[in-house]
């Protein structure tokens, strides 16, 4: 094998202009490695391979033609909860097994537009249910650095899959950390744009205000060259913005001299790993020296985002999830006895625990009498949560902490218990209770195992995220670490 | 392992201990969500949806006088709308594709009305 796989897509995108590579020789790079490691990781649920060589012979024609675009080309992996038209489209569930989608999301439609190439659709946790990649009817991912351990999720394939580099980046989907907490488990960069930046139009709903598309990654420069892509208005989506799109890989180099960064004090609490904590602080100072002002800022009411996330996602959850009636598409069951048994035996059969367990929850918080107790308290707490980060963007113009309380973890180590499990997203879930931008960028190591660094910014602050990610990559190098075997 | 103190920390000096869901009412909420359980998921979602609502529950103690529930975390936004214009194409033997039981170019179910 060649080493072309070791090129960021910022690399990529370049090589192919120049010539120094065509787009066949990738993908037939990607494909390879796909093959060869998708026994270890389960990263992909579809591979597909006919019609990424059809368009690879396609992209190097334009770019011999000079009519490429700015990525033309570049090999892509997209998480299975978008809609790829012609290609089964499983959300990781048995419900959506045999569902072949009869058109493309608009982040795919997009990144197509853009010249990207798709090989293939990542595992993730069922209905994007799950922060360790283990309820995907399509059995667990696998993380490259040990695959005793968890990838994260829910976007675990498209972390694997990335961290692995069987491809450059991979699109991915956050609902309550699930594009973050991946990244920082599997040691890349993972990118949450704000709610309504990137459209929804096509990706399977969990939880609509929540939910929100964005991308893995090697590096915050390749977040920001295909989030250009992927970012802007979509009047197929009812809460998509309208609000142009800034030159967010223009924007990287711009001096961090005078940045103000808040330190989020909940983050930094007994629940944090002191190892995990001290791979932050030094950081931190990498932060101090090239010139951002840092201060401590709290946010008194964030600790308490877990339960509020776990009142509203799965409320939205069973009300989206409702669409699976057996009857125009996904899993039926057989000899149905009447309408009720086809809905209770279809569902019942094709979702797994997880996803039932949330249908159940949501179900039980939106019915009568119990409606104010729990979900509109929740909605209360959640604009008490947005107000602490309304305050803290008043004085500060990014906040940063931790992605996550520890490394990854063994696999079966917290399916026993939901709340352990849900525990996990403890940093991440305020950046989507809020609608905010909030990037992972890797920071370091303990017990060889990669740990995440979150920023997080006020609404359509990507360039700034961006930026600040990018001035710590340009100091170290440790999104450039690959685990050992995949090198 | 994280720690659980820190979420609970405001809470439930006051409250009762938590009423664990009984059998009945997982049942009534299963089917509610039109959800067949087996027997042996039965007792397992007994016991962890209990978890979660004790879980949920912490927010009980929250003071939220005078605050209006987030309905969606983008300020000022209100609901779209687009002109009366007919933009669809027929697609109806494409999506008929994923069904399971389609004649005539309807989906068929079970007979409702005997």
């Amino acid at each position: 094998m060649s080493e072309l796989h070791r090129n960021s897509v910022t690399a990529v995108a370049a090589g192919l202009r120049a010539r120094r590579f065509s787009s066949v020789e990738l993908v037939r790079e990607c494909l390879a490695r796909i093959d060869r490691y998708q026994g270890a990781l389960n990263a992909f649920i579809s591979v597909t391979r006919e019609q990424a060589l059809r368009e690879a012979e396609e992209a190097d024609q334009a770019l011999a033609a000079g009519t490429a675009g700015p990525l033309t080309g570049v090999p892509l992996a997209h998480k299975d909860i978008f809609c790829t038209r012609g290609v089964r489209t499983s959300c990781g569930s048995r419900m959506l097994d045999n569902f072949v989608a009869p058109y493309d999301a608009t982040v795919v439609r997009k990144l197509r537009a853009a010249g990207a190439i798709m090989v293939g659709k990542t595992n993730m946790d069922e209905f994007a249910m799950g922060s360790s990649n283990e309820t995907s009817y399509y059995g667990p991912v696998r993380n490259p650095w040990n695959t005793a351990l968890v990838p994260g999720g829910s976007s675990g394939g498209s972390a694997a899959a990335v961290a692995a580099r069987l491809v450059p980046a991979a699109t991915a989907t956050d609902t309550g950390g699930s594009i973050r907490q991946p990244a920082a488990l599997c040691g890349i960069t993972g990118m949450k744009p704000t709610y309504g930046r990137v459209s929804r139009y096509g990706m399977i709903a969990f939880a609509s205000s929540l939910d929100q598309g964005g991308v893995l990654a090697e590096s915050a420069a390749d977040a920001a060259l295909l989030l250009r892509e992927m970012a802007g208005f979509d009047a197929a989506d009812s809460t998509s913005v309208d609000r142009p799109v800034p030159d967010y890989v223009a924007a990287l180099e711009q001096p961090l001299a005078g940045v103000k960064v808040g330190l989020l004090k909940e983050f930094f609490d007994k629940g944090l790993e002191p190892e995990n904590e001290q791979r932050i602080r030094e950081a931190l100072r990498i932060y101090e020296r090239l010139g951002a002002r840092l201060t401590e800022v709290s946010l008194p009411y964030l600790p308490l985002s877990v339960p509020v996330y776990y009142v509203v996602a799965p409320a939205e959850c069973s009300s989206n999830l409702a669409r699976y009636d057996g009857v125009r598409f996904g899993h039926r069951c057989e000899n149905p006895r009447d309408l009720q048994d086809l809905y209770r035996r279809s569902r019942g059969e094709g979702f797994g625990a997880e996803v039932k367990r949330r249908i159940m929850t949501g179900t039980y918080v939106l019915s009568a009498g119990y409606y104010d107790a729990y979900y509109l308290k929740a909605q209360r707490v959640r604009q008490l949560i947005n107000a602490d980060f309304i305050r803290a963007f008043q004085g500060v113009d990014v906040l940063i902490g931790p992605t996550t309380p520890t490394p990854a973890f063994e696999l079966g180590a917290k399916t026993a218990d939901p709340i352990t499990m849900y525990l996990n997203d403890i940093y991440t879930i305020g950046a989507n209770l809020a609608g905010l931008p909030a990037i992972s960028v890797p920071c370091g190591f303990v017990r060889d195992l990669p740990v995440g660094l979150q920023v997080v910014g006020p609404h359509f602050s990507e360039a700034r995220v961006l930026q600040v990610a990018h001035a710590f990559q340009r100091e170290t190098d440790w999104h450039r670490r690959m685990p050992q075997g995949y090198a | 392992m994280y720690d659980f103190a820190l979420v609970f920390s405001v809470q439930r000096a006051s409250r009762e201990p938590p009423m664990a869901l009984t059998r009945e009412q997982l049942a009534s909420i299963a089917a509610l969500a039109r959800l067949d359980l087996g027997a042996n998921e039965s007792a397992l979602y007994q016991q962890s949806l209990s978890s979660i609502l004790e879980f949920i529950g912490a927010l009980e103690a929250v003071d939220t006088k005078d605050v209006t529930p987030l309905a969606h975390p983008l300020p000022g936004l209100s609901q779209r709308l687009r002109p009366d214009e007919v933009t669809e194409s027929d697609h109806h033997a494409e999506y008929q594709l994923n069904a399971a039981q389609v004649a005539a170019g309807l989906y068929l179910v079970p007979k409702v009305i005997e």
